[in-house]
């Protein structure tokens, strides 16, 4: 199990070809409190770098952009009824969607743990 | 901004010591939040919040005849405002768009004025040109701001000025917080109960620390104060109010006093009273959206062809309510309490009544009113 990261501030937990989403713990300090979070369906494909999700805090809208290509398999729906899962324990069950890999390959450009930290001290 | 490299305002370092993220506001650096928007909202809620407000413009008035010169700009009935009394009011141009909106307060010779801090400047300008070279304006840029907002504030700041209790809600007078001179009104932008204290720029820290010091105080930033004044109802100028809206299309009617609808003689009259007696084409109502998502300023209103027929000015989500909550300028037709709103955001559609405002109660001390 391995974890990237983006500069958009996601986290990709990949288990195989099965990878879990979500933002980082830095992106939900910079947000604030999130009030509502809209998902991507399952069955939906997403393109690394495209929309996959919507993140609003009370202040504004945020568009999560999806780290790898792939098909949807799974939306947290804990987040449905309480967004600030995404607050209190963002690398955890505030998790936003899993997808199936279409290329691993993907994963090769994004960030470690501690790439993602020095990248996060500089911003 | 034009001011952008305006001077750090006094509280700027006192902030920052508290943890505050700052962001650019008005041309200053302000406090965006400390805690978090949501915690921080509901304390003000609760108990009672210190916000930085030294952005805004504080203007004296000076000089012989100032009714009559000051109801030459403002809708008010400035004969029924007696001496330490606060008035809101509004500057207007010539086509009745609303320039800025203010309170103003007669202090004994003169007036205090209170206006935005993004458009101070311009409300400057408009004044002078306006004014009577004879009547005297002065920019008190040494004067900071501070509002303690909330059911506890009164607790809090009687303890250091007793008698700041025996205030009613848009009264003030002239105090002192342990020997530093504070102008102090009950008013707000928050719908609470609470007090706006004008103090000299260099005493600023020493009266936020004796503020803070109190334990039903913490330290708001403006994420929360605009939250707390789209509960409240509240319009935010250059959101909801500007130049191109009127003070009868923004339900700001109340702000043109009896006499002044009887006898006109101040800027857009003409346009003001026409609506006044036959109504305003667009009014700004609130909107209660369904779901959870926000629906923010910029979002459309549209008609069952997808025309836009309005927009939406201001929106968030309520921590009171926790639901979404907007303020949008509607077709008079669509204005009616419990109308049927449909609003449209990147691409996608929203269902909306219109609800009475504002969204939750005001608890304003009223004189005369039981406590």
């Amino acid at each position: 199990m391995t974890v990237h990261y983006t500069e958009e501030h996601e986290w990709i937990r990949v288990e195989g070809d099965t990878a879990t989403v979500g933002i980082t713990d830095f992106a939900q300090g910079q947000l604030g409190d999130i009030v509502f979070v809209e998902l991507p369906n399952s069955g939906q494909q997403v393109t690394k770098g495209g929309e996959a999700a919507v993140v609003e805090s009370v202040k504004a809208a945020s568009d999560v952009y999806a780290p790898v290509t792939g098909e949807v398999t799974e939306a947290n729906g804990a987040l449905t009824d309480d967004p600030s899962l995404v607050n209190t324990d963002p690398e955890g069950e505030g998790w936003f969607f899993r997808l199936r890999l279409s290329d691993t390959s993907e994963l090769d450009g994004l960030m470690d743990a501690d790439s993602y930290k020095s990248f996060c001290e500089n911003q | 901004m034009t001011d952008a490299a305006a001077a750090p305002l006094p509280l700027n370092d006192w902030h920052i010591a508290r943890g505050a993220r700052m962001v650019p506001f008005a041309g200053y650096s302000m406090p965006i939040q400390y805690e978090g928007i949501i915690a921080e909202h509901k304390w003000t809620r609760e108990s009672a919040g210190l916000f930085d407000v030294s952005h805004m413009g504080q203007l004296l008035i000076t000089g012989e005849d100032l009714d009559s010169a000051l109801e030459a700009i403002l809708p008010a009935d400035l004969s029924l405002l007696k001496d330490g009394r606060l008035r809101y009011s509004l500057l207007l141009n010539d086509s009745g768009g609303i320039v800025d909106d203010l309170m103003v307060t007669r202090r004994d010779d003169h007036f205090y004025m209170v206006v935005n801090g993004a458009t101070k400047q311009g409300d400057i300008e408009v004044l002078r040109a306006r004014l009577r070279d004879d009547v005297g304006l002065d920019h008190l840029t040494s004067q900071a701001l501070l509002a303690l907002q909330g059911p506890r504030a009164v607790d809090a700041l009687a303890r250091l000025a007793p008698s700041v209790a025996e205030l009613t809600f848009m009264t003030g007078d002239a105090f002192e917080l342990n020997g530093m001179a504070a102008w102090i009104s009950r008013s707000g932008y928050t719908g609470e109960d609470g007090f706006e204290i004008s103090v000299a720029s260099e005493d600023a820290v020493a009266v936020a620390d004796l503020l803070l010091e109190q334990p039903e105080v913490k330290p708001i930033g403006l994420g929360a104060r605009d939250s707390l004044r789209l509960e409240a109802g509240l319009p935010l100028y250059g959101h909801d109010l500007d130049e191109e809206i009127t003070p009868i299309e923004a339900d700001l009617g109340f702000a043109i006093s009896k006499r002044r609808k009887a006898e006109g003689g101040f800027p857009g009259a003409a346009r003001i009273l026409a609506e006044i007696a036959d109504g305003a084409v667009r009014r700004r109502v609130g909107l209660a959206v369904e779901g959870r998502q926000p629906v923010r300023e910029g979002a459309i209103v549209v008609d069952g062809e997808g025309n836009e027929v309005g927009k939406v000015t201001s929106g968030g989500f309520s921590p009171i309510l926790e639901a979404p909550i907007a303020m949008a300028f509607v077709p008079a037709a669509n204005a009616e309490v419990g109308s049927s709103v449909t609003l449209a955001q990147r691409g996608k559609l929203f269902q909306a009544k219109v609800v009475p405002m504002p969204f939750v109660p005001h608890q304003y001390v009223r004189k005369g009113a039981a406590k």
